[in-house]
C-alpha cells in the first residue's frame, strides 16, 4: 500500500517534530526566568539564598500551589475555575466545622474536608459538563455560593484549632528530624508528583489534552467526555480541599473571608508556566514554575522593602511578559 | 462535453497578459514550496490551477496576497512589475482572494460585512445604516448577486455566504479574481450559479483564477488549465484540447484509472447493521437500510439530503426521534458515540480539523485517542511504548507519511491526516466504520490511496458506509448505492446499475414526489405526518426499542472488544 505513497508530496523535513521538544524548552524558559529573578533578588540582598529563606518562600508557596495544581488540569482542557479561592475557604471552614466543632479527630476531618472541596468540583463539573453551562459563569456562581456559605457555616467569625496540634503539625510541623523542614512544602511536593504522574501517564491526562485540543473530535472518537469532565473539575476540587486545609493549618484558624483573589493568582502561575488558557497544552512542572516566580516575586520585592502595592503591579506586569514571549516563541516557531 | 460559453468565444483579445508569474522561488526551513513558479493569466480568461496538496497552491497564493516575499522572482499585473506587501495591498492593486474559509463575520448584515471598513458615517464616527444598505444594495445589483443587504450572514446558506465573499473582493474593483476550492461545499445547482457569476465577471480587462479538486468542473468553467507538481510548474493545456486523464497524468506524472468499478462486490454477505425507520426531529424520515460484511456501502445525494446526519444519529452523536438499529441481529440503542464506538461502530467526519483530529497533538496520541483506554493502559495508567508500536505498526502499514509518530498532526498533508483518522478506528478494531466525505480536500494521488485502502479494508471483512458528493468516486467504490432526498432515501441501486444519471434523478427527486400528483388536486399529502402527528409517531417507534434494550446490552457486551 505504500507503493504510491511518494504522490503525497509532503517533504519530510518540512514537518518539525517533536512536540515534546518544544514544550520541554517552553519550561526550560520558565525554569531560566525563575532563575534569573532568583539571581537579581540575590545580588539585591544575600539574605535571599539562605535557607531560612527560601524554606519560607517554599511554605508560601503551598497554599498557591496546590491550587494550581488542580487548577492546571481544568485549564489544559479549555475550562477555567473561578471557584477555587473562595471554594478553599470554605474547605477551611468545613475542615474547622468537622475537626473543632463536631470534635472528629482530624485525620478523618482533613480527609473529609479534601472530599467536600471533590463536592464543590463535582457540582462545577455538573453544571459544566451536562447543563451545559460555561465554565467561566458556573464557575464564578459557585464562587460566590462558596463565599457565602463560608460565612454562614461560620457564623462569620474565625474557627481556631488551638486544641488540635497535630492539625497544626500538618503544615508548620516537620518530619524531617534535625531540619526545620515544614510538612507542607513536603505535601506540596507530593501533590506535585501525584498531579504530574496524573497529566503524563494516566488515561485521565491524555483525555483532559485531547478534550482541551478538540473537544468535538474526542467525543466522536468514543470518548464520554462529559463524563471526564466532570472527574476533571472533581480533581480540582480536591486539590482545592487540600488547599483549605493547609491553609488553616498554617494559620492555625479557618478564616471564612479569606479566599477571595486566591484564584486569580493560581490561574496567575498557571499561565506563566506555559499552559494555554485555550486548552490542550500544558504541564505541571510550568505550573509548580510559575508558582514559584510568583512567590519568589512576593518574598524577594518584600525583602527590598517595596510596599506590596508595587508588588501587585510587578506581578500584574510579569504575567502579561510571560504571556506575551510565550506566544512570540510560538509565533517564531510557527 | 465541449460547451461554448462566452468566456470561451474565440473574437476576445485573449492576448493581453492580465498577470504574469516568472520564477518565483520560496523556500521555507527545510522545503522548497515553490521552485521557479512560472504562470500567466490573460484579460478575460478562466484560469485553472491544478495540483496536489503541497504542489505549492496556497504558498503561491500567500505571494500574491502579500503575506510571504518571493525569495526571487516577478510577478506583473498588465506589464507593471508588483510586490504586494499584504492583503490590503493586493486587493489595492486589484488581486482578490476567495480562500476555503470564509472571512466573513455570521452575527453582522450582509451589508455590514460587504463594506466593512468603508461605511458610510456621519461626524466621522455614527453609522448610517439606510446609506450603507443602498450602497450595498446597488453594489450587489452591479453584481448580480441576489442577496438581501439586511440579513444575516450566519443565516444564510454557504453557496450565499461565499456570495458574500465574492461581492466583497469584488467591491475592491479586482482585476483578478483568485478562488481557492470555490465549490467544495456547493451542491450541483449552486456550482451552476457560481460559475455563472465568474462569467458575469470575466470582461477582457479581468481574469479569474480558479483552484479546484473537482476536475468535472474544470472542463465546465475554465478555459485553460495550469498544473504544478511540487512547487514547479508543470504545464498549460487548452481546456477544450484537453481530457481529465492527461490533466491527472500532468498532476500526479504517472495515469490514473478513472473508470475503475467497484471489487469484490459482496451480495452474500450477512448483515451486519440494519436501520429501520430512523429519524430525526429536524431533518430524517424513515430512513431504513442494511449493511453487509465486508460491503462498502454508499451513500449519495446532494448537500442537505441527510447523508451525515444519518451517520451522526446511527453513532449516536445527535438525538433521533425514532427508529432500531440493529447489530449482527441484536437491536442495539445508541445515544452517545462512545456507546458507538464500544459497540464497533466507527465515525469518520467529513470535517477532518473539527470533529476528527486533534490537530496540536502528535500522531501517535491522535491514533491511540478511541482505544487508549481499553488497549493502552493497565489500571489507568498509560502504556506510551505500545502506543508508540502500534502507532507505528500502522503508520507503515497504510502508508502515513510523517516523520515520525510524534510529529504533530497539523504538520501533515490532508490526505495523510485522514489516514490518521482512519488508523485510529482501526487501532479501536471496529468492523464497521462510516467515512463522511473521506477523500475531501485531499489531492488526486491521496484519494487513490484511501480508495485502495477502503476496498482493503473491505476485503478484511470491515463493512464500510462511504458517504461522497463526488459521484464518480462512489460508482467506482461502492458495491451497493443508498440515493437520499431532503431527510428520506429515494432509492437504493447495485453496483451494476449505478450510472451518475440514475443516481442524480434519484437525489433529485422529491421525496413526496409521489404526493406531487394529490397536491395538484389540493388534497393532503398521504405520506407526510402533520406537525402533530409526530410526537406520538415517534413514541410509537421508540417503545419497541426501548423493551428491547436490556438483552441488545448483554448480547453486545460479549461482541465488544
Amino acid at each position: 500500500m505504500t507503493t504510491t505513497s511518494e504522490h503525497t508530496a509532503t517533504p519530510t523535513s518540512r514537518m518539525p517534530t517533536a512536540r515534546t521538544l518544544r514544550d520541554r524548552l517552553q519550561q526550560l524558559l520558565a525554569f531560566a526566568s525563575l532563575i534569573v529573578i532568583a539571581l537579581f533578588f540575590t545580588a539585591a540582598d544575600p539574605i535571599f539564598m539562605t535557607f531560612g529563606n527560601i524554606t519560607n518562600v517554599l511554605f508560601s508557596t503551598v497554599v498557591i500551589g496546590l491550587l494550581a495544581l488542580g487548577t492546571t488540569f481544568v485549564i489544559i482542557t479549555g475550562g477555567i475555575d473561578l471557584s477555587i479561592g473562595t471554594g478553599m475557604a470554605l474547605c477551611a471552614v468545613m475542615s474547622g466545622t468537622f475537626v473543632v466543632t463536631w470534635g472528629l479527630p482530624w485525620p478523618v476531618g482533613v480527609l473529609l474536608a479534601i472530599l467536600f472541596g471533590g463536592l464543590i468540583g463535582l457540582v462545577n463539573g455538573f453544571n459544566v459538563a451536562r447543563l451545559g453551562l460555561p465554565p467561566f459563569i458556573s464557575t464564578l456562581a459557585m464562587m460566590l455560593v462558596a463565599q457565602g456559605l463560608a460565612l454562614v457555616v461560620s457564623h462569620s467569625a474565625p474557627i481556631y484549632f488551638n486544641d488540635s496540634p497535630g492539625y497544626l503539625q500538618l503544615s508548620t510541623g516537620s518530619l524531617i528530624p534535625g531540619l526545620q523542614f515544614p510538612n507542607a512544602v513536603l505535601v506540596l511536593a507530593v501533590a506535585t508528583i501525584v498531579a504530574g504522574v496524573l497529566v503524563r501517564r494516566t488515561v485521565l491526562g491524555r483525555y483532559t489534552f485531547a478534550i482541551g485540543s478538540n473537544e468535538e473530535a474526542t467525543a466522536l472518537s468514543g470518548i464520554d467526555v462529559s463524563r471526564w469532565k466532570i472527574v476533571i473539575y472533581t480533581l480540582a476540587g480536591l486539590f482545592t480541599g487540600l488547599a483549605g486545609v493547609m491553609i488553616s493549618a498554617r494559620l492555625g484558624s479557618a478564616q471564612p473571608a479569606t479566599g477571595a483573589g486566591y484564584e486569580l493568582q493560581a490561574i496567575a502561575a498557571v499561565v506563566i508556566g506555559g499552559t494555554s488558557l485555550s486548552g490542550g497544552k500544558g504541564s505541571i512542572v510550568g505550573t509548580i514554575i510559575g508558582a514559584l516566580i510568583i512567590s519568589v516575586l512576593n518574598n524577594g520585592l518584600q525583602l527590598m522593602s517595596i510596599p506590596q502595592e508595587w508588588q501587585n503591579v510587578i506581578l500584574g506586569v510579569v504575567i502579561l511578559v510571560a504571556v506575551y514571549a510565550d506566544q512570540a516563541r510560538k509565533k517564531a516557531a510557527a | 462535453m465541449t460547451v461554448v460559453h462566452g468566456t470561451r468565444s474565440p473574437e476576445r483579445a485573449i492576448d493581453r497578459l492580465l498577470l504574469e508569474v516568472e520564477g518565483v522561488v520560496k523556500g521555507f526551513p527545510g522545503v522548497q514550496a515553490l521552485d521557479g513558479m512560472h504562470l500567466t493569466l490573460r484579460g478575460g480568461e478562466v484560469l485553472a490551477l491544478v495540483g496536489e496538496n503541497g504542489a505549492g497552491k496556497s504558498t503561491l497564493m500567500k505571494l500574491l496576497s502579500g503575506i510571504y516575499a518571493p525569495d526571487s522572482g516577478t510577478f506583473r499585473l498588465d506589464g507593471r512589475e508588483i510586490r504586494p506587501a499584504g492583503p490590503k495591498h493586493a486587493e489595492d492593486l486589484g488581486i482578490s482572494i476567495i480562500h476555503q474559509e470564509f472571512n466573513l463575520m455570521p452575527d453582522l448584515t450582509v451589508a455590514q460585512n460587504l463594506l466593512i471598513g468603508r461605511e458610510p458615517r456621519s461626524v466621522g464616527f455614527f453609522t448610517r445604516d439606510r446609506l450603507l444598505n443602498e450602497r450595498a444594495g446597488a453594489l450587489l445589483d452591479r453584481l448580480g448577486l441576489p442577496l438581501d443587504p439586511r440579513a444575516r450572514v450566519g443565516a444564510l446558506t454557504v453557496a450565499k455566504q461565499q456570495m458574500v465573499e465574492i461581492g466583497k473582493a469584488l467591491s475592491h474593483d479586482a482585476k483578478v479574481l483568485i478562488m481557492d476550492e470555490p465549490t467544495a461545499a456547493l451542491n450541483d445547482a449552486e456550482v451552476e450559479v457560481l460559475h455563472g457569476l465568474i462569467r458575469h465577471f470575466v470582461t477582457p480587462e479581468t481574469g479569474v483564477i480558479y483552484i479546484s479538486h473537482r476536475m468535472d468542473e474544470l472542463k465546465e468553467i475554465s478555459d485553460r488549465i495550469t498544473v504544478i507538481r511540487d512547487g514547479r510548474y508543470i504545464g498549460t493545456v487548452d481546456t477544450p484540447d484537453t481530457n481529465l486523464r492527461e490533466v491527472i497524468s500532468m498532476m500526479v506524472g504517472r495515469a490514473i484509472r478513472t473508470d475503475a468499478r467497484p471489487e469484490n462486490v459482496r451480495e452474500d454477505r450477512p448483515p451486519v447493521l440494519r436501520v429501520d425507520g430512523l429519524a430525526t426531529k429536524a431533518l430524517l424520515k424513515d430512513v431504513t437500510f442494511e449493511l453487509r460484511e465486508g460491503e462498502i456501502l454508499g451513500f449519495a445525494g446532494l448537500m442537505g439530503a441527510g447523508r451525515t446526519e444519518v451517520a451522526r444519529a446511527v453513532v449516536g452523536a445527535d438525538p433521533i426521534s425514532a427508529g432500531t438499529i440493529t447489530l449482527r441481529g441484536a437491536p442495539v440503542r445508541i445515544r452517545h458515540p462512545a456507546r458507538a464506538a464500544e459497540l464497533g461502530i466507527g465515525y469518520l467526519s467529513e470535517d477532518r480539523k473539527q470533529f476528527g483530529l486533534m490537530l496540536g497533538q502528535s500522531v501517535a496520541t491522535n491514533i491511540a485517542l478511541s482505544s487508549l483506554a481499553q488497549r493502552f493502559a493497565t489500571r489507568g495508567f498509560v502504556r506510551d511504548r505500545d502506543i508508540r508500536s502500534v502507532a507505528d505498526a500502522l503508520i507503515s502499514s497504510l502508508g502515513i507519511k510523517t516523520p515520525s509518530s510524534r510529529a504533530e498532526v497539523s504538520n501533515l498533508s490532508g490526505g495523510n491526516q485522514q489516514k490518521v483518522v482512519i488508523a485510529k478506528w482501526l487501532a479501536k478494531d471496529c468492523d464497521v466504520l462510516i467515512f463522511d466525505e473521506p477523500t475531501r480536500g485531499i489531492d488526486v494521488g491521496a484519494k487513490d490511496e484511501i480508495y485502495r485502502l477502503l476496498n482493503d479494508l473491505a476485503a478484511q471483512g470491515k463493512s464500510i458506509v462511504m458517504i461522497s458528493s463526488e459521484l464518480p468516486e462512489l460508482l467506482r467504490m461502492a458495491h451497493r448505492v443508498v440515493v437520499m432526498s431532503e431527510g428520506r432515501v429515494t432509492g437504493e441501486l447495485l453496483a451494476d446499475e449505478a450510472t451518475q444519471e440514475r443516481v442524480m434523478h434519484l437525489a433529485t427527486l422529491r421525496p413526496d414526489e409521489s404526493a406531487a400528483d394529490a397536491a395538484e388536486l389540493h388534497l393532503p399529502p398521504p405520506d407526510v405526518p402533520a406537525a402533530s402527528d409526530v410526537g406520538p409517531h415517534a413514541d410509537h417507534h421508540a417503545a419497541p426499542q426501548s423493551e428491547a434494550r436490556p438483552g441488545a446490552d448483554a448480547d453486545q457486551a460479549g461482541q465488544s472488544s
